[in-house]
This record gives structure tokens, sequence and C-alpha cells, in this order.
């Protein structure tokens, strides 16, 4: 996830609108009026689907657009690959405006660079699965030796090899779709639009259908628009949301940050009942402020007693012990700092408290939920190199069980 | 018979006109249908009996299966042996004639019409006079303009059977599934590639059901042709009918029967997979390969 926070802009979109009927312009008029849509629609017959969508999706993210049935996430995601006409604004894909192109140019977009995943699958019936998985390499005009060769590179991909000569109705839903991931592979896109693709499938299969693609994107990062109507499924993939209501993109961000500042009541609504915790690792909610910090000592006597100062000084009980480069040593306390002082020949691990573990900071807040809650000690927190991040500790603990209450309240 | 509004006279009046001013082309028009039909009919009047209703039966044991083929073998071996063989043949010829020309003016009109809703409306209400206006009514300007024979028969099959292949083509292509047209487009096809690669292959089966009516509806009609010369097995109706002759008029209504129920069978086992995927010879010759492949990978 940090990974792509300072990454270049893939998609800009700027105030985007699409109306569907006979005369747009009427629509764009009274929009401009500040008219809302149902008053527009009252007056005029015209639907608008998309409301001045304006976002930014960064290279190599999966960005999921959330939002209840009718809300325009599916009209929203046709309009970056011009399925459906834009009628304003502007989809600018690696600063090229998609709104603008032409016939010719959009195709070989289409072709080259940009692919998607229908929530149907969308497969032709009459094609095997590798001339399913070649079709856009067929369409590009490729021999058809090297288009099954490479869609065989991508059916072994998502481990459909040995199914290359079934057709898709010969598979199951889950390895349907597994064809249908294939095919927007096959073209090595740097950009895939997938529209409700795990939707059709059973709460199982989508679970797993997941992780194919989160492997996927280890392996290679790829932008994902990713439109969804689950939550569960944004928090899981989704590096960040936004959410769209009545056509409007109404917040757009982390998906823990919008659960806990939701920008207004139907994202706040939006969110309820949904357990966060759930989605929550220890590393989300680890703080710096908790426990004073103190470098590997030189001289452990001083050292040592001046941190005694220090943790009576701020009314502190526990530290934690850090090297030069911000790795985790140890968990120290008043108690174990003043009986290392104490001894005749002082030895820093005599100081150190064994008992209490580092946690890893993607381990899911859950499973460390009752060992924090047992211990009146703070837990350090390490990334997976043993760099120090954060601490766990009861209060932390308390704070987000009442955030998470008096939100569903 | 005083009218307020004369369309019959207008249009018999239209035809004289057609007549009276048409240099020849006409003439030339009918000389290119009679010579299509008769070659066809020749083609199949020239092998030996054996070798055409060997070869039917044998497609039916391919498409259908092998109850169907010996249906197909018992059915020819009945026409045969009443004498009926040249005028079915005769009758077939018209079919295929009439079914290749509708197919070549309804399939791309179909399609035609399902791209443009203006098209469809214009069409579709043509396509309501051709189906329903009484078959004889255009056999009488037919044969005006064309002479007796079967020119006009094969026309007048052409206008009756045509419609079920434009309609059922552009409900098929308006028909395939929305996501799938979509992907299509997402994935870079031209207008071209769209309609080759997406639409005609999802809407095969529709329009395979077209092409069954169309054959369908030409077999009736050529029946009724007969009256206009068209020959086949309508004159031996046509006769019986004249002459009050029941069994004359039971044999050669068996034959059309038969051919019906034959030609129906084979045509519909190209549209859809049928109701048992795995009974046709293709399908099974497929999952050996299919197997083959998988054992050796």
């Amino acid at each position: 996830m940090e990974s792509t926070v300072n990454s270049p802009d893939k998609i800009v979109v700027r105030n985007l609108v699409k109306v569907f009927g006979a005369r747009p312009a009427v629509a764009l008029q009274m929009l401009a009026e500040g008219l809302h849509k149902d008053e527009i629609f009252r007056r005029t017959g015209q639907i608008v689907g998309v409301q001045s969508a304006s976002f930014e999706i960064r290279a190599g993210e999966i960005f999921v657009i959330m939002g209840l049935s009718g809300s325009g996430k599916s009209t929203l995601i046709r309009l970056l690959n011009r399925l459906l006409e834009p009628t304003a604004g502007e989809v600018q894909v690696d600063g090229q405006d998609v709104a603008a192109m032409d016939r010719r140019q959009l195709i070989d977009l289409r072709r080259r660079d940009m692919s998607m995943v229908f929530q149907s699958f969308a497969l032709m019936p009459h094609r095997t699965v590798v001339e399913n998985a070649a079709f856009g390499l067929e369409v590009a005009g490729m021999a058809r030796d090297r288009r099954e060769q490479r869609a065989m590179q991508v059916l072994e991909q998502v481990g459909l090899a040995a199914f290359a000569r079934k057709l898709p109705s010969e598979l199951s839903g889950g390895m349907q779709q597994r064809v249908g991931l294939a095919r927007a592979l096959a073209t090595d896109p740097s950009l895939m639009l997938m529209d409700e693709a795990f939707s059709a499938l059973d709460p199982l299969k989508r679970h797993e259908m997941q992780g194919v693609l989160l492997d996927l994107q280890r392996e290679h990062k790829r932008t994902i628009v990713f439109v969804s109507h689950d939550l569960d499924e944004a928090f899981r993939i989704g590096d960040r949301i936004a959410i769209m209501e009545g056509g409007r993109v109404v917040q757009v961000g982390d998906p823990h940050e919008i659960a806990r500042n939701p920008a207004n009541d139907y994202v706040r609504a939006f969110f309820r009942g949904v357990d966060l915790t759930r989605h929550l690792t220890v590393g989300d909610i680890a703080r710096t402020d908790q426990v004073p910090l103190f470098p590997v000592p030189n001289d452990l006597t001083a050292d040592f007693g001046a941190a005694v100062e220090h943790l009576r000084s701020i009314k502190r009980h526990y530290g934690f012990l850090v090297d030069t480069s911000h790795h985790l040593v140890g968990v120290v306390s008043i108690d174990s700092l003043s009986r290392c002082l104490g001894q005749s020949r002082p030895a820093m691990a005599d100081a150190l408290l064994s008992h209490v573990p580092a946690l890893p900071g993607a381990s899911p807040f859950r499973e460390v939920l009752s060992r924090v809650a047992r211990n009146p000690h703070p837990f350090p927190v390490v990334d997976s190199n043993g760099i120090y991040v954060g601490a766990v500790t009861q209060t932390i603990l308390l704070e987000h069980l009442c955030d998470e209450e008096s939100r569903n309240a | 018979m005083h009218e307020a509004i004369p369309i019959g006279e207008w249009v018999s009046q239209f035809i004289n006109f057609v007549l009276a001013h048409d240099n020849g082309t006409l003439e030339s028009f009918g000389h290119v249908i009679a010579g299509f039909t008769e070659a066809i009919e020749d083609g199949l009047v020239a092998l030996p009996n054996w070798l055409v209703a060997g070869a039917i039966a044998l497609l039916g044991l391919w498409r259908v299966g092998w109850k169907f083929g010996l249906f197909c073998a018992a059915s020819f071996f009945i026409i045969i042996a009443t004498g009926f063989w040249p005028a079915t043949m005769s009758t077939l010829a018209l079919i295929i004639a009439s079914t290749v020309i509708s197919l070549l003016l309804g399939i791309p009109l179909g399609i035609w019409m399902a791209a443009s809703d203006r098209v469809a409306a214009v069409v579709r209400p043509v396509l309501d006079f051709m189906q329903t206006m009484p078959a004889f009514v255009y056999l009488i300007p037919a044969a005006m303009l064309f002479g007796l024979g079967k020119v006009p028969g094969v026309l007048a099959t052409v206008i009756f059977a045509m419609p079920p292949a434009v309609r059922l083509t552009n409900l098929g292509i308006r028909q395939v599934n929305r996501e799938q047209v979509e992907a299509g487009i997402a994935f870079g096809c031209t207008p071209r590639q769209l309609l080759l690669k997406v639409q005609i292959p999802g809407a095969m089966p529709s329009i395979m059901a077209g092409v069954n009516q169309t054959i369908m509806m030409a077999l009736s009609m050529v029946i009724i042709a007969s009256m206009v010369g068209a020959g086949g097995l309508g004159n031996d109706v046509l006769a019986s009918i004249q002459r009050l002759d029941i069994g004359l008029g039971f044999e050669s209504g068996l034959s059309v029967v038969l051919l019906a129920i034959i030609l129906d069978r084979i045509t519909e086992s190209f549209g859809a997979s049928g109701p048992q995927p795995n009974a046709g010879l293709r399908q099974r010759a497929r999952n050996l390969l299919a197997r083959r492949e998988a054992s050796q990978a």
C-alpha cells in the first residue's frame, strides 16, 4: 500500500458527466444551474448517470469504486474506456484524453494497454478457453501460434492450462472468471478495469479469486479499477476507494480513513454495521506517541539511569530500545531498568523483558486482541524487516473498540 | 364496382406500366433465376437416386443420430417406391433455389436491421406485408411479369419465405449478451470484427432457426406455386384435387411430409447443439480428440 502513495497518476478524471437521453445539453445546463438529478429527470426525462466526477487513480494501485446499485459506478467505469461516450469532462489515461480520442486511437489504446473483466464473465460461448483467452490478441491481429502460446502462459498463471481446449460452458463460475481474467491479462495491459468481477461468485470462490488477483498484483503491478458493492472486498483488495452516491463521487481515500472520517451521512450509513476490526491489522492501529524510545546505551549506567528518570517524569512505566537503524532491540520498564542497575555487573540483556514479544504489523487486529487486553504492558509492533513502527496498548485497543461502537450506534 | 380509393386499380395499372415499359430487364432477370433453379434440379436428377438419398441419409446420421439416419433411408425408399422421386427432386431444387436467394437477401437485411432502429422501423411492416398477404395474391402479378413456370414460383416463394430469416437474424443479433458485446469492444474490435467475431457467432442459434423456418415456409410455398407451373410435387397435389384422386393426393402429400421432416430435423441440428449435446457424431469426435490431447499433456 505504501509503495503507491507517491506514484504518478495513471488516470485523471475531471468533471466527468454522463447523461442518458436524447437532449443531454439541456441536462448539462440544468446541472450547471445546480439542479438535482431527480429534478432534471422529472422535468426533462434525461437521466444523469455520472455527475461531475473528479478524482485521480495512481499507477499500480487497486482503486475500488463502491456504491449501491444505481449509484453510477458501472457507468463510471465504462466511461474510462469509452464503452459509454462521456457527455462532458475529461478522462486522461497517461496524460492522454480518452474522451477526445478518435476511433482509431481508441481502438489502439484498448488493444494495447487496457482490458476489462465483466460481472457475467462475458466469455464467447462458441470459443474454447484458450481461444477466449487469446481474444484480445486475435483482434489485434497476432498470428494464431503466437497468440495461443501467450494465452497458454496466462492460463498457466491463473491455473487453467489443463482446461485450454474446453468450452466455457464446461467450467464452473469461478473457473470461467479465471478465463475472463486470463483474457484481460493476455495483452499485458498496464490498466485493467474490473466491473463487479467477482460479484457473481459464491463467497468462498470470491475470496479465492481476490487472492488470485492479489498474487498477480504482487508479481506485476498494474493499475486496477475495480467496481464493487462489497465492502469486505474493498477493504481486502483496495489500496484506495471511491464512494459513489447518486452519480456523484462523494469521498475518495484509504478505506480505514474513510471509515473513521466519513464525509457525509450516506458514507457513514454505508460503513455502519461493517466490522472494521475484521480488516484492521496491528500496523493500522499502532501508534508512536504512547511509548518512549531509548537508543541502545553506550554508557549503560548513565543511559539507563537517565531512562528511568525520563520514564518517571512522563509517568510511563515501559519503554522500547531501538538501534540506530530503528530495529527493535527490546522492551524495558522502570522495574527492569532499576533491577539491572542494582546488579554488581549490569548487562543490557538483564534490562530486557523477555516475555514481551514484538507483533508483526501485518497480523490481524483480532488475533492479538485478547493478548493485548490481558497484559498491562504495551506491545511493540515491527514490520517485516524488524523495523519498529509503533506500539499497541490497552488504551489504543479500547479507543478503537469505542470508536467502532459509536460508529455503528 | 365503384371505390372511393381504387388501390386495386392503381396496382394493376402499375403492373401494366412495368410490363409495357420493360425492355427485357425482367426477362433476363427471369433467365438468371430459371437457370439457377434448373441447374440445381438437373444436378439432383442427373445423380443416381440412391446416391442422393444415401448422401442425405448420411447427413442425418452425422448430424442427428443413427435412428434418424434410418428414418431418412426408409423415407427415401417409400418416395422412390411410389414413383415420386423425380417430382420430389424438382421440389427440392425449387426449395434450395428459393432458400439460397432468401438467405442471401434476408441475412444481410437482418444484420442491417439490427444495426439501425430506423431501418428496422421501415423493414418490419414490409415483412408483415410479405408474410400475411395471401400467397395466391402475389402469384398473379409474378406470373404476369415473368410468365408461367419456375421463375414466378421461386420469386413468390422468396417473398413468402424470406421474412423469418430477416426477423430471426435481427432478433438474434440484438439479443447477443450485452457484456459479450462490451467485451468485444473493450478488447479493441472494429465494428466489422465485432460483427464477425461476436455478434454473428452469438446470434447463430437464432439465425439457424431462421434458416430452418425459411426452408419450411419455402416447402409449403413451392407446393402452392405449382399453380403457376413451378412443377414438382405440387403438380401432383394439384392434379389430385382437380381429379378428386384420393390415392394420388395421399401419396404425393406423404412425399411432401417426409421431405419436410427430413429438411426440418437436419437444418435444426445446425442451430443450437440440440437437446443432447453429445448425441451428434461431431461432438463425439471432438470429445475424443480433447481426451487424447489431455492424456498427452
